[in-house]
């Protein structure tokens, strides 16, 4: 498990502990991934969080459409493994946790622990201003920096 | 009245009984519910979902049948469950002071009935 801070860690490490998911991504509202277990390969990373966030921009735009509130979670079940990926507020502004599981584990299992790990994350998140929004001249080395990160390479 | 409305009924007119769920066990999710206040329906069905789908296949492994009625017993209560038909288990919550005997008989015969 690798994270871009470190307050992260410690939450999402009795996530992963409790709930048996196989991978976990967390990542902003518009795709920056903030941690990551379980992808060996950072072009994975990039692809899933770029996809996790496209597919919660537009159900949260469906969900508006229908004049309904925002979607709490979205599963999608599989025979092998199964997905779930749901926005939440943390003190840093709205993020997205992407998570794969197996028959191991069950949706419940991971929906309660999930739900901890929000709690704890807005517990322990500290309370300075958020970064300001990155610049087109500086994407490609924070997002190099990033993956460094994320991956250890 | 549905089956699972029946059963839940049935399970919490038993003294000392805080809450009953019918629990799909596959997904640890809440299929319906009869909880007092502060009785945490999603953790209850979660873990206990769990918990049975877990003692089935440590059963099953082990060559035995599975298990009609699970007791976990705790400082300030019990968490009983009874598996069902089709992957359904019926759960009930219950405090120290609930008639276990009574609440099991019951919880097994609303557990058949599940559908």
């Amino acid at each position: 498990m690798r994270a871009l801070e470190p307050w992260v860690v410690q939450p999402l490490e009795t996530f992963l502990a409790e709930s048996a998911a196989r991978l976990t991504l967390l990542m902003t509202a518009s795709g920056q991934v903030v941690a990551q277990h379980g992808f060996s390969r950072s072009l994975d990373v990039m692809s899933a969080a770029a996809l996790g966030a496209g597919i919660v921009a537009s159900t949260e735009e469906l969900a508006r459409l229908m004049g309904a509130s925002r979607f709490e979670a979205l599963v999608h079940h599989g025979q092998r493994q199964s997905c779930m990926l749901a926005a939440f507020a943390t003190p840093r502004g709205r993020w997205i946790g992407l998570v794969v599981f197996g028959p191991e584990t069950s949706v419940g299992i991971v929906r309660l622990f999930f739900d901890q790990m929000v709690q704890q994350l807005a517990a322990v998140a500290p309370r300075e201003q958020p970064q300001p929004p990155m610049l087109a001249e500086n994407f490609e080395t924070e997002l190099n920096a990033s993956l460094k990160a994320l991956f250890g390479r | 009245m549905t089956a699972t409305q029946t059963a839940l009924d049935r399970v919490t007119r038993v003294a000392g009984v805080r809450g009953a769920l019918v629990v799909d066990a596959a997904d640890g999710l809440v299929v319906a519910e009869q909880l007092m206040d502060g009785v945490d329906g999603q953790a209850a069905a979660a873990l206990a979902g769990s918990l049975v789908g877990r003692l089935v296949r440590t059963a099953e492994s082990a060559g035995l049948r599975p298990p009609a009625f699970v007791h976990l017993r705790g400082d300030a209560g019990s968490v009983l469950a009874a598996p069902g038909p089709d992957e359904l288990v019926l759960v009930a919550v219950v405090g120290p002071d609930a008639n276990l005997g009574l609440a099991r008989l019951e919880m097994i015969g609303a557990a058949g009935r599940l559908a």
